[in-house]
């Protein structure tokens, strides 16, 4: 007999049969899309991240000139996504970027993915208004660590994409049917700690800065 | 019998613990921070006992199908390509990664904070193959650094104040300047650990909870360091008891607004992670590998008691420890045990032993805090109650006889006065008008208590006082017009 038999020889022995209410998803109130905007907006801002309220013909020169102001040259990719199709021409054109793709397995690139980028651009699968959170829906285009390792991420969302909250963004996108990504992520700011007496601080292992790139105009 | 030695122990701890001002104002503050957060993230106390019966519900629902959950777990994830695996005990879990280790020829581990790890003694056991198992959680990798092990369940360094950890960095990490800095010393952290997360062989990490219906393994946390944990490493390695698994997706929201609120007060944490498997074919980044081992560890021996049962719904928030006044005065250590406070209490002495951990029940007042900030109602003042009758059921067996008599005559002579109230007046009467006559000190009792005096007058003699007053004060009024 095996562990797993006999722990759910166990468990079976003292399973009784009982019901319980089904959850109800928690109510979405009925928020214009400006609202939905504003408390998205406001969550990010607590947090600490940055959130550039922009167009979608506006955000790669918008995206470009913040990075050059902030001394972040060095880029990291990917390059079959959209985002970068819509920034490439505008990246390319400062001299002082140096662009990078994560173009194969991480264990090939001909970088230094930790010390290497000083920030990376990524798209959204979807955005939570309620509690300021960015969903992440990592694959083959837009690999996981893109969103983890470099200091600085940013990530571009459509205000269209924007759901009252997780409850409501999971019974609308069918999540439970699937089939899901190997790594789904919700992102709620930089990373931070307050393991240090409760202080708190910014940059603890994933990015020290987040910056959110709102497209309002769909 | 519980052993004497065990008692003192913990008493010396406590002693320990209370006698040191400086760990005493760490728990204060961090305990007084945590709970201020948490009140202020339930402001609406319909709307969050609303929650907390949702959650409630989520977590016996599934406790009830807890066979049937695991097992669609189980083909879920192994649909998905995670390796399942199921440990009885501590040991056999420990087997089992050294087993995946030895496999990938590993010397570095990289660690999640998981309180199952440190259940099961996890570090130890690597440490003692030649495997370095590297705590990256800010607050564990300071107590490892330390050579200490967490005092609360979500922060575990809380114990130590800003500049205990600036000499620590200072003389255990080399080239490191004395600074009290939290930034630089956050950064200094940063900088090793991300060195480890680039080299390490296998990350490992707990689970918040595991979703049956989709296989998910969902993570929680602010640091990012279980995110790297997850999918740096080309191996990972998830380690979860039994009881952390729930239904359906669905059932995930409420969970997590309760999880991260009861714990630090946030409406979300800055992560939350959800694995589905490891590197599909297509994929660039992500482990190779991922192997999710369930735990049993006396889960299913607590499951089989209906009480103890209720401690399985624990989501592992820590607010109980945080809202309990003698967690809050003598800090996790004392405890002595994986789980601190509240929680321990009730489910230390069953998976480890009443003779080892059933002292931890004396270390309450009853006043119930525990119960009112627990998010899934865990009714957690009955269960440590519980313990306390048990251990003393346990005690009565090894007394000697004579005693055992003598108690057994106390208690029916006590019955019998309550159950007759003129004679319990009368000896309340002659009791408040010989109080000179009652000895001073009890031995031992009152050594280090007052002893309490009975009133000059009982209490029903006070009543009738005061009801005679009141009638007086009344006519005298209606007297006049």
């Amino acid at each position: 007999m095996t562990a797993r038999h006999r722990i759910l020889q166990r468990l079976r022995k003292a399973t009784r049969p009982t019901s319980w209410p089904a959850v109800k998803p928690e109510a979405a109130g009925e928020a214009s899309s400006a609202q939905l905007t504003e408390a998205f907006r406001s969550h990010l801002v607590a947090a600490q991240a940055e959130v550039v309220i922009t167009t979608t013909t506006a955000w790669p020169a918008q995206v470009a000139q913040l990075a050059l102001s902030r001394g972040w040259r060095r880029w990291l990719l990917s390059s079959q996504a959209e985002v970068t199709q819509a920034s490439l021409a505008c990246l390319q054109a400062v001299d002082e970027f140096k662009l990078a793709f994560f173009d194969r397995d991480t264990e090939e690139l001909d970088f230094d993915l930790f010390t290497d980028i000083d920030v990376s651009l990524t798209s959204t699968k979807a955005a939570i208004a309620d509690t300021g959170t960015l969903v992440l829906w990592p694959d083959a285009t837009e690999p996981r660590q893109m969103s983890l390792v470099p200091p600085v991420h940013m990530a571009v969302i459509h205000a269209s994409d924007l759901y009252p909250n997780l409850a409501t963004l999971m019974a609308r996108q069918a999540w439970a049917k699937g089939p899901l990504p190997t790594n789904l992520v919700l992102i709620s700011g930089p990373s931070k700690t307050a393991d240090i007496q409760q202080t708190l601080a910014y940059g603890a292992h994933g990015p020290k800065t987040l910056v959110v790139i709102l497209l309002t105009d769909r | 019998m519980r052993p004497a030695s065990s008692r003192q122990a913990f008493k010396a701890r406590i002693r320990h613990a209370l006698e040191n001002n400086e760990l005493r104002q760490s728990f204060r503050g961090a305990m007084d921070f945590l709970v201020k957060r948490r009140a202020t993230a339930f402001a609406d106390a319909a709307a969050f006992e609303q929650l907390r019966q949702q959650g409630a519900s989520i977590r016996r629902r599934a406790l009830s199908k807890l066979p049937d959950l695991l097992e669609q777990l189980e083909s879920q994830c192994l649909a998905h390509g995670i390796q399942v695996h199921w440990a009885e005990t501590a040991e056999e879990a420990n087997q089992q990664v050294l087993k995946i280790a030895r496999e990938q020829q590993a010397i570095l581990v990289v660690k999640g904070k998981s309180m199952v790890s440190e259940e099961i003694g996890l570090n130890h056991a690597l440490a003692f193959q030649g495997i370095t198992c590297v705590e990256s959680d800010m607050g564990e990798y300071i107590v490892q650094l330390a050579e200490e092990t967490p005092s609360h369940i979500i922060m575990p360094a809380v114990h130590k104040g800003t500049e205990q950890i600036a000499r620590l960095f200072h003389e255990r990490i080399p080239a490191t300047e004395y600074t009290e800095d939290v930034d630089q010393l956050i950064g200094i952290g940063r900088r090793i650990l991300r060195d480890r997360f680039a080299t390490a062989d296998i990350g490992i990490s707990g689970v918040n909870f595991a979703i049956a219906e989709t296989g998910t393994l969902c993570l929680v946390e602010n640091e990012g360091n279980g995110r790297m944990c997850t999918t740096v490493p080309p191996v990972h390695i998830a380690i979860a008891g039994i009881e952390k698994v729930i239904e359906k997706l669905a059932d995930l929201p409420p969970l997590l607004s309760l999880l991260t609120r009861s714990a630090t007060g946030q409406s979300i944490t800055t992560y939350v992670n959800m694995i589905h498997g490891p590197r599909q074919e297509n994929e660039k980044d992500g482990p190779r590998e991922v192997h999710l081992i369930l735990l049993d560890n006396g889960r299913s021996a607590m499951f089989a008691d209906a009480e103890l049962k209720e401690t399985l719904a624990c989501i592992r928030c820590g607010a109980c420890m945080n809202h309990c006044p003698v967690y809050t005065r003598i800090g996790g250590h004392a405890y002595g045990s994986t789980y601190p406070g509240p929680i321990g209490q009730a489910i230390m002495p069953r998976l480890r032993g009443l003779d080892k951990y059933g002292e931890l029940a004396q270390a309450c007042s009853l006043n119930g805090a525990c119960g009112e900030a627990c998010p899934v109602n865990i009714p957690l003042p009955d269960l440590i109650r519980r313990v306390r009758v048990d251990q003393y059921e346990q005690d009565a067996q090894d007394r000697k006889p004579p005693i055992r008599r003598r108690e057994a005559w106390l208690w029916r002579a006590w019955q019998y006065l309550c159950s007759h109230p003129r004679l319990y007046q009368r000896l309340t009467w002659i009791g408040a008008r010989t109080q000179a006559l009652l000895p001073k000190s009890l031995g031992p009792w009152t050594q280090t208590r007052t002893l309490p005096l009975p009133a000059a007058s009982t209490l029903h003699e006070q009543m009738r006082r005061h009801q005679q007053q009141k009638d007086k004060s009344t006519s005298t009024r209606q007297g006049t017009p």
